[in-house]
Parts: C-alpha cells; structure tokens; sequence
C-alpha cells in the first residue's frame, strides 16, 4: 500500500523563559493509505504536539523547527496558511479528545457541520442541511432531523463526539486524526465510538492516526504502532509484535504496567521514577535513569532508531548490531 | 476477612433539583439503597460509570456530603445520627483520598503543613507530630526533605502519594479512595497501587475503592461492587464477578473494557443508548432500556437484589 502520511524528522520547539524547548525531536513515521496507526506514550511525551503539528495548528509560541511532512507526497510545512486551510477538513480532520471544547456553545449543531461544507465545497444551503441529516444518521445519532437544531450543551457526551466525528468527516477527507478520541468517556461510550471509527473507516476508506495512552483501545483498533517516549520515537512496529514482544525497555514496562498484564500476581509491575519534562531530557538515551537495562552507553550517547526487520525499529542500543533476543 | 468494620444498610441520597411555585420539589437521587459490608483487611471496588453514584456513595460514608436516609454502622454506632463534633472523632479512623491530588491541597501550604493539618485538627500532642511526619513520609516512599516543598514542586505521582500521606498519617482503619489513580499515567499507576497494597498490610487497612477501571479494580479489589444510576446491581467477590458475570451491565461493562492481549477471543457486547439521566431515570429496572435480554416484567418492576451462585445480583432475568 502507498503512503498517505510520510513524517520526516520533524521537530516542534517552543518558546520558554530561558529559549526555545524542543517538544517534538525529530519524528519519523509512515502511515499507509488505509490504515490506523497508534501514536501512543504517556503525558508530556509529545504526541499532541506532533498531530497539531502535522496540521499546523500550534499555538502561537510554538513553530515547526525542522524537518517534512508529506501528504501524498506534497511537503504540508511548507504550505502557507491560506493553502492549510484547504486541507484542514478536507484532506486531513481531526478530533479531539474534549468534545465541548471544540464546540461552539453558540451554534446550533447542524450550523457547525454545515460550516465544514461551506467552506470547501460550493452547495446551496438546502442541499449542504440535507447533507449534514445524512452525516448525522451516519454516526449513529437518533432523531437527526430534530438533533440538527440543538446546541451543543444539550448532548452527552457520547453525542458530542458523535458531531465532532460527523464534522470531520463532512468532507469525505482521506485522514483522519483522532486524539484521545475516547478518553473522556464511559467505557460503554467507548465501545460504541471505537466501533464507529472502524466502521467509518472502512466505509469512507479512510487512514486513521490515533493518538493515544490507552494501550487496550491501541489493541483493539490499530494496525501498527509508534511509541513515543520524551519527544522521540522509540519503538515502531505492528500492533501484535507490540504487545506480544515490545523490544524498546519502556515499551515494556509500560505493556507490563497494565493491571490486565499482571493477572494473579500481587504486585504490579512499574517503571521506577517519572515522565521527565522536556527541560530535565537526559543527554544520552531519554530513558536511561529509569531503564532496568541501562548500560554506560546510554548515560552518554543518544542511541539511533535500529532497523531491527522492515516492520520494526527501535531507539536502544540493546539492538546495537541488530542483536536479537536481547529483552 | 470476618469481622465486620463497617455497614451501610439502604443508603439514599436525593439531591433536590429544579424547583417551582407550587408545583412538588423535585429530586435526583443519586443513591438508591445501597448496602455494603466492609470487613477488616477487606478492599471492596466501587465501578460503575459516570453518574451511577459511586462517589457520592464514598462521600456519603465519611458524611462529606448528608444522606438523606439510611445508615452507616461503624464500630456499633450508627454515623449518620452523629452531632458534627462526634463525626469528627469517627474521621481520625474512617480518611479519604481524591482524584486530583492537586485540587485537594492547598497550594500555598508546604507538604510539613498540609501533613500537619490533620494532626492539628485531631489535637495530636506536638512531640509526636515530627515522628509521625517521618515516619509517614517512609511508608508513602517518599525521601523526608520533600516536607519542606510544595505541591507545585511535585509532580502527578508524588502528589498522591501526599494525598495518600495526608489520609494515612492519624493511622485510620478505613481509607475512601476516590478514583486515586484515574489522573496518573499508567507506568505511574501502578506504582500507586503497589503502595496501597503494602500500606493496607503493613497498617492493616480496609479499603473503599472507588473507580470507573476495571483493571484496575480486578487488581485491587477482594470484592466488587457494580453501580448503575444509583443502585447496586451485582455484588461478589472478585475472582466470580470478573469470571463469570452474571448482570447484563456487569457484562456489557467488562466486554467494553480494551484488554492489551491481542488474541483474547473479543465477544463484544456494545450497548445501545446512553445512560440515562439520573433526575429521570427509567421505571422499573434502570438498566432495562438497553439491555439486550429485556422482558415485560423488566420495564414494570425493580428488580432486587438477590442472592445467586454465590453472589448478589439485581435482575429479573438470571
């Protein structure tokens, strides 16, 4: 399969009292037409960051410092804010992870969808209303007629990511970013909002970049995975290869952090210490003061992303050499 | 696991919601009858989703917030009847523990002060205050010069274990915990957890779990507790429930949870339908408008809870 999305060290800083910080260091990753890939990683580890970035939706103090971002095959940092807006929503959407944030309070929901067509495509208003009903049943809302003319306060949140969901996809885009689609939800929410996705997916022929912490829903909906540690990427691999055989140390402390990993034991497993900000970044491996593996190399030198196969690579100079079987 | 610490016999909170001239007050009840036993040593899991009441049950307990009826019998006395000084005295032996660590302390106080506001409060003689400080500061696993930061000098996972300090530092015999971990990333998680588990054997506490995750709850908990708009719809141990739940919410509830295996056979059961709003709960069994096995009967009676296969289940059905 081609690829849609091709990442190349891009690097995000943004402004601090004592200059720029780096929060995103030289990302790579690829995302095939037609797949989700998992960006997953804990709080702080700049996986936000990287899906504003790739949309260029960053705040003010923060700039793309370095590096690409190819979308079918046309450099996006390089477009100006005019071209970006043709994109954004037609190309490549994106969904948050707090609906009501992202809503308009003063707006009718049928109003916020109608607006994404508007904006790119040229339709009369009588068919841009019976468009949005239609998207409206397409997510599963009920009573869509009647839901088209509710404020967003009047929803739960489960219906609110339901329109969120509808308005990215008002324009059939080919990608989709999804962070933390589902964090703010109930369990049984969840269920029915990761179904949709797949679904939709499917159904749109869409790529998916989910952005996540939650390693269960990463088992459920995708495809491949990159892990995210400190503002680099450490691991890539397939889903079942993750989960199954993690190489990357932190990988695995953080699929054996899992309650579900330590079924019957009395302890769980944990990584000691904590996520470290972007202004206490180690100079050698990012990881190493709380690595169980930790090697005088890693206290000094960076390591590499090592291709270990084509499907996987892995930032760790345990895999200096391509030595396997290590972990 | 024999004697019993604490019961909570038909537990009811009604929170008075919009009122009219002339027209009868009206009430969300956010609790509805729940009974619980809580055994020495014993960790009992609260889950449910947002709204079922599950944290209002665990501030009702500790009376933070006033039921409106039923009891809460500990140590032979009944707890809600009590003046506000006697609740006081009840409050050195029942503590608890809440989300956001950071919204519960004071941020201008040091960690010395905010874990000295307790020892005041229950008037703990002065010459023991430092050892107790010490010492709590060691069980919480965190290195004795902290005493002197501040909450915003800490990060996520310390900051519980303050809020945890905080609770276990008049040694209590019972810790509410309201969603302890639910803020914290995973690899922090379950440091936390592993903490809970060595204090409640070394001070030999009873635990009072509050959470939405299921993992973590089959983890921690002896015994569960399943709410659903303010009722308890299935009670058992945890090895039953979690093998073999009998409940369709308890069902639809763990099949909905993500596992990391990725080839645990999936049968997955997605409800239809939101929860609905507890100010208009549905009639007869709450559970009813989406369950997938819903009779007649389901719509017109509430279902009690009755004893099962060894557990306790609120459903006509099973």
């Amino acid at each position: 399969m081609p690829n849609i999305l091709v990442v190349k060290g891009l690097t995000t800083q943004f402004e601090g009292e004592k200059g720029p910080i780096t929060v995103v260091d030289q990302i790579d990753f690829k995302v095939k037409k037609g797949e989700v890939l998992g960006l997953v990683g804990e709080s702080g580890c700049g996986k936000s960051v990287t899906s504003l970035s790739i949309l260029q939706l960053l705040d003010k103090n923060g700039k793309i410092s370095g590096g690409e971002v190819f979308y079918n095959n046309v450099n996006l940092v390089s477009k100006s804010e005019k071209e970006m807006r043709g994109i954004r929503g037609k190309e490549i959407s994106m969904i948050f992870q707090d609906p009501m944030t992202s809503l308009n309070p003063v707006l009718i929901i049928g109003k916020q969808i109608g607006e994404v067509i508007e904006e790119h495509e040229k339709v009369s208003g009588t068919v841009v209303k019976q468009k949005v009903v239609e998207l409206l049943k397409l997510v599963g809302i009920p009573r869509a007629e009647e839901i088209y003319y509710e404020y967003p306060h009047r929803l739960s949140g489960g219906m609110k990511q339901r329109v969120m969901i509808a308005m990215a996809i008002a324009c059939n885009p080919a990608m989709l970013i999804a962070d933390e689609p589902t964090t703010a939800l109930d369990v049984t929410i969840q269920a029915q909002i990761l179904d949709l996705l797949r679904s939709l997916k499917d159904e749109l022929d869409m790529s998916i970049l989910l952005i996540t912490h939650d390693l269960g829903v990463v088992a459920e909906m995708c495809d491949r995975v990159v892990v995210m540690y400190a503002g680099q990427v450490v691991e890539t691999t397939d889903t079942r290869t993750l989960l199954r055989k993690p190489r990357h140390p932190y990988t695995v402390g953080l699929i054996q952090s899992t309650p579900h990993q330590s079924k019957g034991e009395r302890r769980l497993k944990s990584i000691i210490g904590q996520v470290p900000t972007p202004d206490q970044f180690l100079q050698g491996c990012r990881f190493a003061d709380r690595c169980p593996k930790a090697m005088d190399i890693c206290h000094s030198t960076i390591p590499p992303l090592f291709e270990l196969d084509g499907q996987t690579s892995c930032r760790c100079w345990l895999y200096d050499d391509k030595k396997e079987e290590v972990i | 696991m024999t004697t019993t610490l604490l019961e909570v016999r038909n537990l009811e909170k009604k929170f008075a919601a919009k009122s009219a001239w002339f027209k009868p007050k009206q009430y969300v009840h956010a609790v509805n009858g729940v009974n619980l036993q809580l055994a020495e040593r014993e960790t009992i899991g609260i889950v449910g989703e947002s709204g079922c009441g599950k944290s209002t049950t665990g501030r009702c307990l500790l009376r933070l917030i006033e039921p409106s009826s039923g009891e809460v019998i500990f140590q032979g006395k009944d707890i809600t009847t009590l003046s506000k000084r006697e609740i006081k005295n009840i409050r050195k032996d029942m503590q608890m523990v809440f989300q956001d660590p950071m919204a519960s302390m004071n941020p201008k106080l040091s960690i010395r002060e905010i874990l000295s506001e307790p020892l005041l409060a229950h008037k703990i003689l002065r010459s023991e205050h430092e050892q107790l400080l010490s010492e709590t500061m060691r069980l919480v696993g965190l290195p004795e010069e902290h005493l002197s930061r501040f909450p915003h000098e800490m990060s996520g996972g310390q900051r519980q274990r303050i809020g945890i300090a905080r609770a276990i530092i008049l040694r209590p015999k019972i810790v509410i915990l309201d969603e302890p971990v639910s803020a914290l990333d995973v690899s922090v998680q379950s440091q936390i957890i592993n903490l809970l588990q060595d204090l409640q054997e070394e001070l030999g506490l009873s635990y009072i779990f509050i959470s939405h995750d299921l993992g973590v709850v089959e983890h921690i908990a002896h015994r569960v507790g399943v709410m659903y708009l303010g009722e308890m719809v299935e009670v058992a141990e945890k090895e039953r429930l979690f093998e073999k739940p009998l409940h369709p919410y308890t069902r639809a509830l763990i099949s909905a949870t993500p596992k990391t295996d990725p080839d645990e056979v999936k049968e997955r059961i997605i409800l239809k339908g939101e929860i609905p709003s507890p100010s208009n709960p549905p009639t007869g069994c709450k559970f009813h408008p989406r369950c997938a096995f819903t009779q007649d009967i389901c719509k017109a009676i509430k279902p009690e809870l009755r004893e099962v296969e060894g557990r306790k289940v609120a459903c006509h059905m099973v």
